[in-house]
């Protein structure tokens, strides 16, 4: 299948991907990643083979992307006690609940993913499986596990 | 869901290029005709979209024949842009921007675009002096063919060949269009 002009892969996942990496990283480190996300795209864009779910591939990149940043961070130096903590500002699709985004964050990788493909990208489950690597079955477990936690610890 | 900020966008269009990854880009111009669509390759410009022309379609036609590396990026088109305002302000009679043959393809269709382009501005041609230029007098059909899949109309001025009767002959962009860059220029 050809695909489609690179601007309007763009502007049918940007924003999708944005809100992802958004959720996985942080607001202030989810620019690059996207910035990331896109260029390593747009490298494979010609050779692709795609099977119509542009959506999902884009999606592995930037999880992949996101795990990079979270290694390249846990690299840097440890700021210390004297350094005046900057507010996050909680990006827009996580207003409301910044307390229930921690406890998202505390989940194991697998269901703190499975959770927020499922609900901050509104992805179904035949995508979350793909992007995580298990069957279809598995994934609605992971979210579903994942979500009967959140029930137990946010109340 | 937000939508991505322009900011971001244009960062990563010039990212894009910087690593030589930006194979086509394309940006909107607001014309007198309507909005056109202009791209380019490192090369040259390659295709204006006509005001009737479906955008999206041309994009499509990009991705398949050039590059799906195709990125909207207006930084990149300002100095043709620039030309195409002039132009319609009838200040500019030249232009000057480097083209793209690309989408024109070798042979005889090449030969008369060639030609076309360096008709003057505010003068005439006809198809059947094209053709005969282009190698072959009895063409005149064909080098009507030629001039009317023109990729870079206005820029290769294919609206300065008429019917080698006196008559306005076709046009892409409608007949008035054609009409209305003629009388722009002060050749009707």
């Amino acid at each position: 299948m050809g695909v489609p002009p690179f601007q309007r892969f763009v502007d049918d996942h940007g924003s999708a991907v944005h809100g992802f990496l958004t959720a996985s990283v942080g607001r202030h480190e989810a620019d690059d990643c996207w910035q990331e996300t896109f260029i390593a795209a747009l490298r494979a864009y010609p050779r692709l083979q795609h099977d119509g779910n542009l959506r999902g591939w884009v999606l592995t990149i930037a999880h992949r992307k996101a795990i990079d940043s979270h290694r390249a961070r846990q690299r840097r130096p440890v700021p210390s006690d004297t350094v005046p903590e900057i507010p996050v500002e909680v990006p827009d699709t996580l207003r409301g609940e910044p307390a229930l985004w921690k406890l998202v964050d505390g989940l194991p990788p697998k269901q703190q993913a499975a959770v927020k493909h499922r609900f901050v990208e509104d992805l179904g489950y035949g995508d979350i499986a793909s992007l995580l690597g298990c069957s279809e079955a598995a994934a609605r477990r992971s979210v579903h596990e994942g979500v009967k936690k959140l029930r137990e610890t946010w109340a | 869901m937000t939508t991505v900020k322009a900011d971001l966008l244009e960062q990563f269009a010039q990212r894009a290029e910087a690593e030589g990854l930006l194979d086509v880009a394309y940006a909107e111009v607001d014309s007198p005709l309507g909005t056109l669509l202009v791209a380019r390759t490192p090369k040259g410009v390659v295709r204006l979209g006509f005001h009737n022309e479906d955008h999206e379609d041309v994009l499509e036609e990009l991705a398949a024949r050039i590059s799906p590396r195709v990125i909207e990026a207006p930084a990149k088109l300002d100095a043709v842009r620039r030309e195409l305002d002039e132009y319609f302000e009838g200040r500019l009679h030249r232009f000057t921007a480097k083209l793209d043959w690309t989408l024109t393809g070798q042979g005889f269709r090449h030969e008369v675009l060639k030609y076309t382009a360096k008709i003057p501005y505010g003068r005439t041609s006809t198809y059947m002096e094209m053709a005969t230029k282009a190698g072959n007098r009895k063409a005149y059909r064909a080098a009507g063919n030629a001039l009317g899949s023109n990729p870079i109309p206005v820029i290769v001025p294919c609206h300065r060949v008429l019917a080698t009767g006196g008559g306005l002959g076709g046009y892409g962009g409608g007949l008035d269009v054609k009409e209305r860059l003629l009388h722009l220029e002060g050749a009707l």
